[in-house]
């Protein structure tokens, strides 16, 4: 068992495919959000619309870190990068992503500010130590699959009193934001594919809410094409017979209570923000983690919260998006990319306007990469 | 940058490190985060730490799941005598 080629056999994906057509009643649409963009990326790489029937539809949602980012913490990230003596590190999708005025890290770092991508968390302790004249500010963002390395970032950042580094925390919890699109009224979904990655932490148990409050099933999968498509004829089944259940396809790695080992670990170190700001979701409640008062010393936006206030007043307009970025109304999946102006010209993943195109699990980058405007067009949508 | 795949444990250093083998090369991750890990043992890796143990019976089930109906049908032309 190898957990990868066992999960792309063509022939059972085929074989899939007919029984999602046997099982799709010609009569009715099933409207399936998978939420995360780590699925985003997965369908399109294997082609998943192309073998479902047409009134099964995927609905791309905002389960990709970088692209559901507001524009006001990448700034506040830029004005971190442009404090003397910082070295900002990040992971190396952030430092693409268009702020204010289409200004990235990238551009921040190309006018001399230091700023440096980084692969794990924890090469932000190595590059403290190395750097003892300089404060290290590692700008995190991410799901809950990200949260708990930051986690031990802190931690150990706290053993070893390391007095130069901190972290800026933009972390973010998948459920509420899945309460935050049910309770839009733009958005119209049967059914929820679960995260994967996400679900090995958090467990399956999180999303038991959503069956009950809302009556719509959630199947979680895993992120080979025959995990989404077998999660695709689960939730089928639930609708045809009028029932909405948490189901787990991904049982290899989630199960009921999930990694709680990690979970109590950040539940140490982190705790839930009143609200916070989604590009495209707005301001959700309970939606991200702050850093505990414990962790202080190591909170960047503490230890920085002066350098922050004089930037933040030097600002000369409100932080605003590109306005013709359709990216808010991709990410609540009440728009396809080419629905967008600037789709493919001029925005595209080497030159990206909005969020939902840089990252290979932002939509827009999906779309784009695996050609699905030509698709979409042909097919008249 | 959600990217996360999985890998095979090669062997254990200490309590926060083991060796893994990543498309063939062997590297230092962080297993902090897991229990009970062993050689041999496969785990979730994402930005440079394994985020849980892949369970084998439970992925042998899952694919017996998948190929479900034709497994049946085997069964049923068996018994018929087909
Ligand atoms: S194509 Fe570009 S500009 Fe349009 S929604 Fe996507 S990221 Fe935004």
């Amino acid at each position: 068992m190898k957990y990868v080629d066992e999960f792309r056999d063509a022939q059972l994906a085929k074989k899939l495919a007919e029984k999602i057509k046997v099982a799709a009643a010609a009569d009715r649409t099933y409207r399936l959000m998978e939420f995360c963009g780590g699925h985003t990326h997965a369908i399109f790489r294997y082609g998943i619309p192309n073998l479902l029937p047409d009134n099964v539809e995927l609905i791309h949602g905002p389960g990709c870190p970088v692209c559901v980012l507001p524009i006001a913490r990448l700034d506040m990230a830029m004005m971190l990068a442009k404090n003397p003596g910082v070295i900002l590190c990040t992971f190396g999708d952030m430092l693409r992503v268009p702020g204010s005025g289409r200004t990235s890290l990238l551009n921040i770092r190309a006018q001399g500010h230091d700023v440096r991508m980084l692969y794990s968390p924890m090469d932000a302790i190595k590059l403290a130590q190395e750097n003892p004249d300089k404060k290290i500010v590692f700008f995190a963002i991410g799901f809950e699959t990200t949260t708990p390395p930051t986690a031990v970032l802190l931690q150990q950042a706290k053993t070893l009193q390391l007095d130069n580094l901190s972290v800026f925390c933009n972390h973010v919890l998948t459920p509420s934001a899945m309460h935050a699109i049910l309770a839009s009224d733009d958005v119209n979904i049967d059914g929820f594919l679960g995260p994967a990655h996400v679900s090995t932490l958090i467990g399956s148990q999180p999303y038991e809410i959503f069956p009950q409050q809302y009556n719509r099933p959630v199947v979680i999968a895993g992120f080979e094409p025959l995990d989404v498509l077998q999660a695709i004829l689960m939730l089928i089944h639930q609708l045809n017979e009028h029932r909405a259940e948490v189901e787990n396809e991904f049982t290899r790695a989630v199960t009921p209570h999930g990694n709680e080992k990690a979970m109590a670990l950040c539940d140490q170190v982190f705790k839930t923000r009143d609200s916070f700001e989604w590009r495209g979701l707005g301001s959700v409640p309970h939606s991200a983690l702050a850093i505990r008062p414990e962790y202080a010393q190591w909170d960047a936006e503490v230890q920085f919260a002066d350098w922050l206030q004089e930037q933040l007043q030097k600002q000369q307009k409100p932080p605003a998006d590109n306005k013709a970025c359709e990216c808010p109304s991709v990410l609540r999946g009440v728009k396809k990319p080419h629905q967008c102006k600037l789709f493919g010209n001029p925005c595209t993943p080497d030159n990206p306007l909005g969020s939902c195109m840089v990252s290979s699990e932002g939509a827009c980058a999906a779309y784009y990469q695996y050609g699905q405007r030509r698709i979409a067009v042909a097919s008249g949508e | 940058m959600c990217l996360a795949i999985p890998v095979r444990i090669e062997s254990i250093e200490n309590d926060d490190t083991a060796m893994a083998d990543i498309g063939g090369l062997r590297k230092a991750i962080n297993i902090s985060l897991v229990t009970d890990i062993k050689p041999g043992d496969y785990v979730i890796l994402h930005v440079g730490f394994a985020l849980k143990k892949l369970d084998e019976d439970e992925a042998q089930k899952t694919l017996a799941m998948i190929s479900d109906i034709d497994l049946q049908n085997a069964v049923a032309a068996e018994t018929a005598g087909v």
